[in-house]
């Protein structure tokens, strides 16, 4: 919403400076988003220079030049002037502006296959002379100026743009604001300006509003002013509509804006002599076409509200005009349009077209019902008064009364709210001068809401009042308390936090990517799950939700190894989607690792570096490593012999994979993902207290042993069969060497592990642990089929 | 002199010209071996008479002393050399690089949540979680946003089914809604989380990140949601005081509702947070409209309350000094390790929330 301080002075009484008014706005929730100096309509035509003039390649009579027009911003204009040359200071009108010798609004356009953004003027389109042979030429004492406007700023106003929050549809007019202003003693509400239209012919044109399902209008008011002298309009309301940033069209065009700005009440005026027969507002029929105003052909669907005559839809209601009746400026005879449209109805019509404008944003947020008449009366004084001719007696059609909403009002609610005491006597001056109705009823007030503010449902809608205009700064601060009621973090969320770190604490860079993805490369994660897709995709490549953490996170890298990092770990912590529903989602933990080939220095990454990673972590997240089973099986997206997946054995929950990702996806990169919820609570661990550390001083002893085993055998098993053998003594079993070759029969391997075994009771002499390797053989040979290496 | 004390001069001699090991160990063994010296000179003592032996004896001892003492400290002076001369030819420029190591990070966005929890954890706020996929009555209807309203309009967003029903969340108040409908009233609690809205500009991603808050418990006023904020807003930019303001403004789940704006100045090129004379907006708040908690089954006749909704991302620009927004997700890797965080920062009340 924008308006300048002297539209304001026309409601407000006001000795508050501008700047104290911009203060006070922000002050009271009516947001202050731009100030700018009024334009007027030649504040587009700017001081420019020619930096370059060429020839244009495709014709000889025109030049090709590129302008600098201020703030080192250079444009390319096609030019027909015989004067254009390197370093010219000249006037440049940028597309948008209008040419004031023919109204011809300039627009990006192609000359003979080169695209000028905007022209080069001559004294004579800007009808400063009749000279039109060249451009103008302006002196060196330009050169400084260069993208300032050439006219200058001649109104000194400045246009206040204010941000309205979607309930205050009366303050998109400049008396709701100044009601607002005047409410917090900022000035005193005018009357409005008593209107003396002489009604003196009749308004012998039928209008009807059907009685359709869901019919849009509710009232349809009218008036017929006839023998009109339409013109352009007078400078004062040029300016103002200059000021909204709105080009002046004509007179009759300028009034009906200028009052729904001035009132907020939007109006139409049709061309009298251009309806068939009568006005009938109904809703559309499948497939009716209305051409609108703004030069759109829109095919309607069924029960949108239009206003239609014999021939069809001339408008949609409360939305935008058609062409077929709209004014002109030879136009005779007018009827001006004040109608109530349904907020919601209207919305989904426009939403349904893809349709904006000011009338639709009106109607939409909430018109006050009660302003027909008023905004009649103001649009036909000022029509009269401008162009002339008779105004009829109006005509309001109407299908429902609006009656205001009384709300019980107990004032005491209002210091339980916002905790300071306010007299019941100021609430009553607050919410009477922004025009509510109260009586006092006992303890409490019965109020009357204005029709113009349908915001406004219940008692805590008064509080905001009061305290909105009383000031917010009022309320005074309460130190918080510094008790707790639960504590900070759950299970979970511990995990999550310490999982975070855990990674990050290995070397991984945290990254965090979009939770959707390319469909194209989420293909290749996705494995059982369905693609949810997002119906308005911000873009074709983030178009579904990610099945995994993969496709981003190996985007990425790839990107970061075309800017030359070629050993990169990252990793993401967050949701990976596993169904369309709310909740169906996990929270993963993914870590990426790549490393240059190139380099000697270090051994070549392999697959038991990115477990080792995932191992560590999982045990600082409190599992055990004998709580650990791995498989060798893994999702299609991991190199199939060169990765696994881990498992708790105490609750066979998969927490995690690890491995080489598959290499059709990307080269030699490896990857682990951890469950998080996977990670359930054990039960023995809310138990803080830890069982007493007991150790055994006697002598440990290592025996080395080498078997040769079946190549499928995993080492898993091996140290499996050796650890049961008797858990008193062997203490552990660590695998130092696996060997395929030379001297080992083809589709065998060979194991070389180191045993260490420790009694808690006696130190071991010889024959124990003869005793016990010979076991160890034992066992290993008849359980695995191994043999002993000799 | 005698012959003793001159076979005792010459042994001194010796070891005194030696530095090699073999050569000491040679005179060791010469002067203390089964027939060497000294054990020669003891058995000439039976031959002597009684005052002699005495005499005899005691200086053979001391000489014995003496050359022990000798030798070793000759042994410890050759080994001594030795060693430092074999040191010497170890010697390497450890100017020469380390071996290499990976100094992981944290990303910003994460840091600011530990910060903003640890802050809120200290006046007894927990953290809840909810989905970032939602339905429309959480994210909308439950929050008194009415089907068709403009309100809605504020909110451009993703959704996955054609009838609007599933969505992405537009904020994170769904997760109020959520945690009321799940429990018993008072509630104090923090949401941190995803946000995701279809807007892409200099300023805006399709995917940023919201801190919830809300209080909800018997009397707890504007007032209250004053001091929370202003506590939060200090402890959070590690400053004494604050230059904060509270604006009117409207958001559908709360009234009367505000937006908070906090004062800066540009020094420098730098953004300097809590004074000066311009304003930036920061947060929305309010009291939490009475139909809400009607929608979320809590008695808004016993019990009222704020919430509070922050950009997080925003905060983490504006503390960190990050000039652009989508560079949160770009995971340049010249980006997360300049901005991010040493994993060891964890942000703690007793340590502080930054280094």
């Amino acid at each position: 919403m924008k308006f300048t301080k002297d539209w304001l002075d026309i409601h407000l009484k006001s000795k508050k400076k501008e700047s104290q008014i911009i203060d006070k706005l922000n002050n009271i929730g009516l947001e202050v988003e731009k100030i700018e100096p009024v334009k007027n309509e030649l504040s587009d035509f700017v001081i420019a220079k020619i930096i370059k003039a060429s020839k244009h390649p495709n014709a000889d009579r025109l030049k090709l030049c590129e302008v600098d027009t201020g703030e080192n911003k250079i444009v390319k204009v096609v030019c027909g002037a015989p004067n254009a040359k390197n370093g010219l200071l000249t006037i440049y009108a940028p597309p948008g502006s209008v040419i004031p010798k023919n109204g011809m609004k300039l627009e990006v356009s192609k000359i003979r296959g080169e695209t000028s953004y905007g022209m080069l003027c001559s004294e004579s389109e800007l009808k400063l002379s009749d000279e039109s042979e060249g451009i103008i030429e302006l002196n060196s004492k330009n050169d400084n100026k260069i993208g300032k406007p050439y006219f200058g700023n001649s109104n000194k106003n400045n246009v206040i743009e204010l941000s309205i929050t979607p309930n205050r549809p009366d303050c998109l007019g400049v008396r709701g604001i100044a009601r607002d202003l005047a409410a917090c003693d900022f000035g005193e509400l005018k009357e409005l300006k008593k209107t003396k239209l002489n009604k003196k012919i009749k308004h012998n044109f039928k209008v009807k509003i059907e009685k359709d399902k869901n019919q849009a209008c509710y009232v349809f008011g009218s008036c017929i002013i006839r023998n009109i002298k339409n013109t352009e309009s007078p400078g004062w309301l040029k300016n103002r509509i200059l000021a909204l940033g709105l080009r002046p069209i004509s007179a009759v065009v300028d009034i009906t804006n200028y009052v729904m700005f001035d009132l907020n009440r939007p109006l139409h005026a049709y061309d009298l002599d251009k309806i068939k027969n009568r006005i009938i507002v109904r809703n559309s029929k499948k497939g009716e076409i209305l051409t609108a105003l703004d030069n759109n052909n829109y095919t309607l669907e069924e029960n949108m509200c239009v206003i239609a005559d014999d021939e069809g839809p001339l408008g949609l209601g409360g939305i935008i005009g058609g062409t077929r009746s709209g004014t002109e400026i030879d136009t005779k005879n007018i009827l001006i349009e004040s109608a109530y449209f349904d907020p919601e109805i209207t919305r989904k019509t426009a939403k349904n077209l893809d349709l904006n404008s000011d009338a639709k944003f009106r109607f939409e947020r909430g018109i006050d019902p009660n302003s027909i008449e008023s905004g009649l009366d103001a649009a036909a004084d000022l029509i009269i008064s401008i162009c002339g001719g008779e105004v009829s007696k109006f005509d309001i059609q109407q299908n429902r009364k609006f009656k205001p909403l009384e709300i019980n009002f107990d004032p005491s609610i209002v210091t339980k709210t916002i905790g300071i005491k306010v007299k019941s006597n100021q609430i009553f001056k607050i919410l009477t001068k922004l025009g509510f109705n109260l009586k006092k009823k006992g303890k409490i007030f019965s109020v009357k809401v204005p029709t113009w503010r349908p915001d406004i449902f219940g008692e805590i809608d008064l509080v905001e009042e009061v305290i909105r205009i009383m000031g917010l700064e009022n309320i005074k601060s309460i130190e918080p308390e510094k008790n707790r009621i639960k504590p900070t973090l759950n299970f979970y969320q511990k995990h999550f936090h310490l999982a975070q770190r855990s990674v990050a604490s290995k070397g991984y860079f945290e990254t965090v990517t979009w939770s959707f993805t390319d469909e194209n490369l989420n293909d290749n994660f996705k494995e059982e799950i369905d693609t949810i897709k997002i119906v308005n995709p911000i873009s074709s490549d983030l178009n579904v939700l990610r099945n995994s953490l993969y496709p981003n996170l190996i985007f990425y890298m790839e990107k970061n190894s075309k800017r030359g990092f070629d050993d990169q770990s990252l990793f993401e912590i967050g949701p990976v989607f596993t169904g369309k529903k709310p909740g169906e989602q996990i929270t993963v933990v993914c870590g990426l690792k790549r490393q240059s080939v190139s380099d000697k220095q270090h051994r070549q990454m392999d697959v038991f570096e990115i477990k080792k990673d995932l191992v560590q972590t999982l045990m600082e997240l409190g599992i055990n490593k004998d709580e650990f089973k791995i498989e060798a099986k893994t999702p299609s997206y991991y190199h199939p012999g060169i990765s696994g997946s881990i498992y708790s054995k105490r609750y066979n929950l998969l927490l995690g994979y690890f491995g080489e990702l598959h290499p059709k996806i990307t080269k030699k990169t490896f990857g682990f993902e951890v469950l998080l919820e996977n990670i359930v609570e054990y039960k023995s661990r809310t138990n803080k207290v830890k069982e007493s550390l007991s150790f055994s001083d006697y002598q440990k002893s290592d025996r080395d042993f080498a078997f040769v085993v079946d190549k499928q055998i995993n080492a898993q098993n091996l140290i499996e069969v050796i650890l049961d053998i008797d858990n008193s003594l062997i203490k552990d079993v660590k695998i130092f060497d696996v060997y395929e070759g030379e001297n080992i029969p083809s589709g065998k391997k060979s194991i070389a592990l180191k045993v260490t075994i420790q009694s808690d009771y006696k130190t071991l002499n010889e024959n124990d642990l003869t005793d016990i390797s010979n076991k160890i053989v034992n066992s290993v040979e008849e359980k695995i089929g191994a043999k002993l290496r000799s | 002199m005698s012959d003793f004390e001159k076979k005792v001069l010459e042994f001194k001699n010796k070891l005194d010209q030696t530095q090699d090991i073999k050569l000491v160990e040679t005179i060791r063994s010469e002067i203390f071996g089964k027939n060497g010296f000294i054990n020669q000179e003891f058995k000439r003592i039976g031959s002597l008479s009684v005052d002699e032996k005495k005499n005899f004896a005691s200086s053979i001892n001391k000489a014995k002393q003496e050359l022990q003492n000798i030798i070793r400290s000759k042994e410890n002076e050759v080994l001594n050399k030795e060693l430092n001369e074999k040191l010497e030819k170890e010697k390497i420029d450890v100017t020469l690089p380390e071996k290499e190591f990976k100094i992981g990070k944290i990303h910003p966005v994460s840091q600011v949540i530990d910060e903003i929890s640890c802050i809120f954890s200290e006046i007894g706020f927990s953290v809840e979680e909810g989905p970032d996929v939602e339905n429309d009555y959480n994210n909308f209807t439950a929050l008194n946003t009415p089907e068709n309203h403009p309100a809605k309009d504020m909110h451009d967003t993703f959704y996955l089914d054609k009838n609007m029903k599933t969505l992405l969340r537009t904020h994170t108040s769904p997760v109020q809604v959520r945690t009321m409908l799940k429990g018993k009233p008072p509630f104090k609690i923090i949401a941190p989380g995803r946000t995701y809205r279809s807007d892409s500009d200099q300023t805006h991603t399709p995917m940023f990140h919201q801190l919830e808050g809300l209080h909800i418990d018997k009397n707890i006023n504007m007032g209250h949601l004053k001091g929370c904020l202003n506590y939060f807003i200090k402890e959070f930019f590690e400053v004494k005081k604050i230059k904060m303001r509270f604006r009117p403004s409207h958001f559908p789940f709360t009234e009367p509702s505000a937006e908070v704006d906090i004062g800066y100045r540009i020094e420098n090129n730098k953004i300097i947070i809590g004074e000066g004379d311009k304003w930036l907006e920061i947060l929305g708040c309010g009291m939490v409209h009475p139909n809400v908690l009607k929608n979320c089954k809590v008695d808004s006749k016993i019990y009222q309350g704020f919430a509070f909704g922050i950009g997080i991302d925003r905060l983490a620009m504006l503390k960190y000094g990050i000039n652009d927004l989508r560079s949160f997700f770009e995971c340049d890797y010249r980006w997360l390790n300049y901005y991010g965080f040493d994993p060891l920062d964890v942000p703690t009340n007793y340590r502080g929330l930054s280094r």
